[in-house]
């Protein structure tokens, strides 16, 4: 038994505590569910509001596809409902029930890309999982600010509050898409006060900033003090490493963000003109303030988030199947120190590709050159995370657990997604491919089939860590097929659509322009579609709540896997171990050879000391 | 159960875990600040010429300001290294001197320097207009000279009911002395101490006017950027004030019973939040009062 | 006044004490000079470089002089962990990149000729 310093140190200088596992005190309902300081029991709050946010999100979309296949016509059922709640008859247009406005369908558009990318996928896949598995993962009893980890959690639900409520906005919800471009969005809605859709847009946005920055100090400051001993970096799960990368980038990127936010809120409410120009005009008048700014300073600082929002988006994704794949491939990820070295190479070259968003803004040949270059770049560190995970596969003993179902179909729709980004990485192609249905289907590849899945993925993987119990596995296989299939109905036609030159953000479906004639029926197959992917979430739905209580029990380590989490109880009590850990190999000693079982967990004293490379990769 | 690394360093790392969180949390600071410092840029730089006022904000009380949060840094670093040396009355006079600091700070800032400014008034003369009120510009003395061109007439408004009564024609504007007396040498460019507002009444038709309005921080892009970013500024001034009050208050400091070097550490991490809230300040002194 | 020394010495340790001691007398040195240098600022902005731009310079010169001792003396970076230098080091690049990249595409305008 090592004698390297425990995770209890004696230090005269620490806070005096009680030792691990005497604080039996029950804590009430407030502090045990509402309140908790415990990163389980938060990424737990984490992952079930950032799931209903992402359901929600999904029937916005819904609604917005039944409009591009019956342009005019009634939403079924929902759609009359509906126009007694809308404000500005978004859901009665010219009187009839269920009809949307043109206006109303902007809002479903920039509600949805907001409430997917920052109330769904962001609190999901990096605050959800990352709070539960990653301290376990390293060996530590919490993260190193439990209470601000409590505020993180409080701010994002607040902010995500406040963007529903807009919903009930006297002058309707946000409506200039989720990139928020001024003039638009510094004069929608003129004069409406603190309560137009926009403006609340703004405050929430600042809550949902400051959520994700209070996490990315969390999740940085633990990794780097609270590893177990013997955790060297190179000997991390690959998951911490991109949660990592992923913390740090939040951390850099959002802040721009804000600053930007900040200015168009004073737009909006103060009437300065920090993005509007001299005689800016809006229904051919004058507006009234004082010009003097510029709508690109806006685009600028909002895509230097945004672009490095992308890779916070799909990072943990990539995370989570490195995960799955390794354990149930039952052998080591291939090239871990390339794929570290390219998560780490995202990271930085992240920051320095966001103009590529903007080869449409009049940019001369010198910037959109050095855009592009930096844009193409960083296709390299993403192919080779790709290729060490395809390559993963080779040789494998593969278990085609529903965890694994969800990691092999990630494998290819990453590819896709990925892929289709070459072309609109050079401004020369993009100049025909900007805004158009091939970019929808671009980044929809990459977060849908994509990060989605690998959510799929990593609950089906952790939910028994967290409940001591598995999920049908019968109906994980339902919902999976019924899910792989309708995604790819839904987004492939899109690349047709868009090579054919048809415009997103069209609230007609692409009916006015005839070049569209030939793939607008592509718009009622994708409906159709839309209709099966939500059908096939209601197993997975009940699947959920149900497996709670009546789910196959199990006990530490269901899946046979290293990992350090698995060496915790299932669920973990206060304080995760029931012993101190240490480690004392890489992360994903599976299938060495000469050893009697096919795993070899990372914090097991017995067995060979290790690195993560030493299996000659 | 207890978060290792509290107090104490991890032997690695060489750092206890606050310290790695506030330089992390002062990192995004920087961020934050470098985004408002670049659109204070890009909004200058892009302003046409005239449009980027100077010498509208009070240069001596900008610089005793800029003194009080230098002297509140010291007292803060001295108040910590007080705790260090368990020093517990040493440690409640500088941070109380601290606190007073930030609090003359905003004080200054909120009860004088902003509320001057919302009773300043400025009218932006349009560009088919200048010539006209040459007088008050004093444009051909300007370029004669190779100096940029004024387009604005500021100074008190004496018929406030001009902004909102639109059966008002113009605006009845008693003069700064920069527009009082254009082609003075005086006039070129600021001066430390600000000139009293002239006798002289300007009768400016609303018809020559571009954009008028108080110096509220929709006057201008200077006016918004100065706002925005002293503004910042100042809810991060308070912020810090109230953390260093509960930390004086018996609320805080009685940490020092318990665990004094937990309680320094506390102080560092909230004095190295403090020197970058100063740091900022630095910049933004030169860069709005100076420059 | 000092506490009796418990588990929890509130006696400091005879290496801090002493160390911090010495810096005390270069914390108010280092305040001086901060105060001297903010009255250089507003001096030398009455003095004409020539162009604006030069103006702006010394000012900023000035400025990051002030900054520098503040980051190295006051917030001790001077002696900090090469962690803290690390995160510093990334985050000046990307500010660093936010702004040139920005004043890049700025000045980079498409031309029709």
């Amino acid at each position: 038994m090592e004698t390297s310093t425990t995770i209890h140190s004696h230090d005269p200088h620490e806070p005096h505590g009680h030792g691990a596992h005497e604080e039996h005190h029950e804590l009430g309902f407030w502090k045990k569910w509402v309140f908790s300081t415990d990163h389980k029991m938060i990424g737990i709050q984490y992952g079930v509001t950032g799931l209903c946010f992402l359901f929600f999100g999904f029937c916005l979309m819904a609604m917005m596809r039944w409009q591009l296949a019956n342009p005019g016509v009634a939403l079924p059922f929902f759609g009359p409902l509906l126009a007694r709640i809308i404000k500005n008859d978004g859901m009665n247009s010219g009187g009839v029930p269920g009809v949307m406005t043109p206006d109303f369908y902007n809002s479903l558009g920039a509600m949805h890309g907001t409430i997917m990318v920052f109330l769904g996928i962001v609190p999901v896949a990096f605050a959800a999982f990352g709070n539960f598995v990653v301290p376990l993962q390293i060996g530590a009893p919490d993260m190193t600010f439990p209470k601000i980890n409590m505020a993180s959690f409080h701010s994002f639900w607040v902010g995500g509050v406040i963007m529903l409520l807009s919903f009930f906005s006297p002058t309707g919800p946000a409506k200039s898409g989720w990139t928020s471009y001024p003039p638009l969005s510094d004069l929608a809605d003129p004069g409406g006060g603190l309560l137009t859709g926009q403006t609340l847009w703004i405050l929430g946005m600042v809550f949902l900033i400051t959520s994700s920055l209070l996490g990315a100090v969390n999740f940085v400051t633990t990794i780097i003090q609270l590893r177990a001993p013997g955790m060297t970096y190179m000997r991390m799960p690959f998951f911490c490493w991109v949660q990592l990368v992923t913390a740090f980038i939040l951390l850099l990127a959002f802040p721009p963000l804000e600053a930007a936010s900040l200015m168009q809120l004073m737009d909006r409410v103060f009437g300065t003109s920090f993005f509007l120009p001299h005689g800016q005009t809006l229904s051919n008048h004058l507006v009234n303030v004082s010009g003097g700014g510029s709508p690109l300073l806006w685009q600028h600082l909002f895509w230097f988030l945004a672009h490095p929002e992308v890779y916070v988006l799909i990072l943990p994704g990539l995370g989570i199947i490195a995960e799955v794949v390794t354990n149930n491939t039952r052998r080591p990820l291939w090239g871990y120190k390339a794929a570290v070295g390219a998560v780490i190479g995202i990271g930085f070259l992240s920051f320095i590709v966001w103009a590529h968003h903007m080869y449409l803004t009049g940019m001369g040949a010198a910037v959109s050159t050095f855009f592009q270059t930096t844009t193409i770049l960083i296709s390299v560190p993403s192919v080779i995370i790709l290729t060490c995970l395809l390559l993963s596969l080779w040789g494998g003993s593969i278990r085609f657990t529903v965890p694994m179902l969800f990691a092999t179909a990630f494998l290819p729709e990453f590819g896709i997604g990925g892929l289709t980004g070459i072309p609109l990485a050079f401004n020369s192609t993009d100049l025909y491919l900007h805004d158009t249905y091939y970019i929808i289907a671009h980044f929809h590849y990459i977060v849908a089939p994509g990060t989605i899945f690998a959510i799929f993925a990593g609950v089906y993987y952790w939910y028994p860590k967290a409940t001591g119990r598995m999920l049908n596995e019968f109906w994980g296989k339902v919902h999976f097929w019924g899910s792989v299939i309708p995604m790819n109905i839904i987004f492939f036609p899109m690349f047709l659509q868009g090579m054919a030159g048809m415009h997103r953000r069209g609230f007609d479906g692409g009916r006015t322009y005839d070049l569209n004639k030939p793939v607008i029926h592509f718009n009622t197959t994708i409906l159709h579609a839309v209709w099966m992917l939500g059908l096939f979430q209601i197993p997975f739905i009940i699947n959920f709540f149900w497996s709670i209580k009546f789910g196959k029990k199990i006990g530490n380590n269901p899946w046979n896997s290293t990992t350090i989490e698995w060496a915790a109880p299932s669920p973990p009590g206060h304080g995760n171990f029931l012993e101190p850990v240490a480690c004392y190999r890489g992360p994903y000693e599976y299938s060495v050879p000469g050893h009697p079982v096919d795993f070899i967990p990372q914090c097991d004293p017995q067995g060979p000391r290790t690195d993560a490379g030493a299996h000659g990769h | 159960m207890e978060i290792p690394y509290t107090v104490s360093a991890r032997p690695d790392t060489g750092l206890y875990n606050a310290k790695v969180g506030i330089w992390l949390f002062l990192a995004s600071e920087v961020m934050l600040f470098g985004g408002l410092f670049s659109a204070y840029v890009f909004l200058r730089v892009g302003a046409l010429p005239g449009y980027w006022p100077h010498g509208f904000l009070n240069v001596p009380v900008g610089t005793f300001n800029t003194l009080i949060l230098i002297g509140s840094s010291v007292t803060v670093v001295l108040a910590w290294a007080a705790l260090k040396m368990r020093q517990f009355m040493r440690y409640k006079f500088y941070m109380a001197i601290t606190i007073l600091c930030g609090i003359l700070f905003l004080t200054i800032k909120l009860t004088y320097e902003w509320p001057a400014k919302f009773h300043h008034f400025g009218a932006f003369i349009k560009k088919d207009s200048l010539a006209k009120y040459e007088p008050y510009l004093g444009n051909n003395y300007l370029a004669a000279k190779g100096l940029t061109q004024r387009v604005e007439i500021t100074g008190d408004l004496e018929n406030e009911d001009a902004l909102k009564d639109d059966s008002i024609t113009e605006y009845d504007i008693r003069m700064d002395a920069v527009n009082a007396d254009p082609t003075n040498p005086e006039s070129d460019r600021p001066t430390f101490w600000q000139r009293p507002v002239s006798d002289k009444v300007a009768m400016v038709d609303k018809a020559d006017v571009e954009y008028a309005s108080m110096f509220y921080p929709r006057h201008s892009a200077f006016f918004s950027t100065y706002f925005l970013i002293t503004g910042l500024h100042g809810l991060h001034v308070l912020g810090g004030i109230i953390v260093f009050t509960y930390f004086w208050l018996p609320v805080g400091a009685n940490l020092y019973k318990k665990n004094p070097e937990h309680l320094a550490n506390r102080i560092e991490v909230v004095g190295l939040f403090w020197h970058f809230v100063d740091l900022v300040w630095i910049f933004v002194f030169p860069l709005f009062y100076l420059l | 006044m000092e506490h009796p020394p418990s588990e929890h010495s509130h006696a400091p340790h005879p290496d801090t004490a002493h160390h911090v001691d010495q810096h005390v007398k270069g914390y108010l040195a280092v305040g001086a000079v901060l105060g001297l240098c903010t009255l250089l600022t507003v001096g030398l902005s009455f003095v004409n470089f020539g162009t604006q731009n030069a103006n702006i310079i010394v000012a900023m010169v000035v400025a990051t002089f002030k900054a520098g001792l503040v980051a190295a003396i006051f917030m001790h970076l001077k002696s900090e962990k090469w962690t803290i230098y690390r995160f510093l080091l990334i985050t000046l690049v990307f500010a660093i990149g936010l702004f040139a990249l920005t004043a890049l595409a700025f000045s980079n305008p498409i031309r029709l000729n």
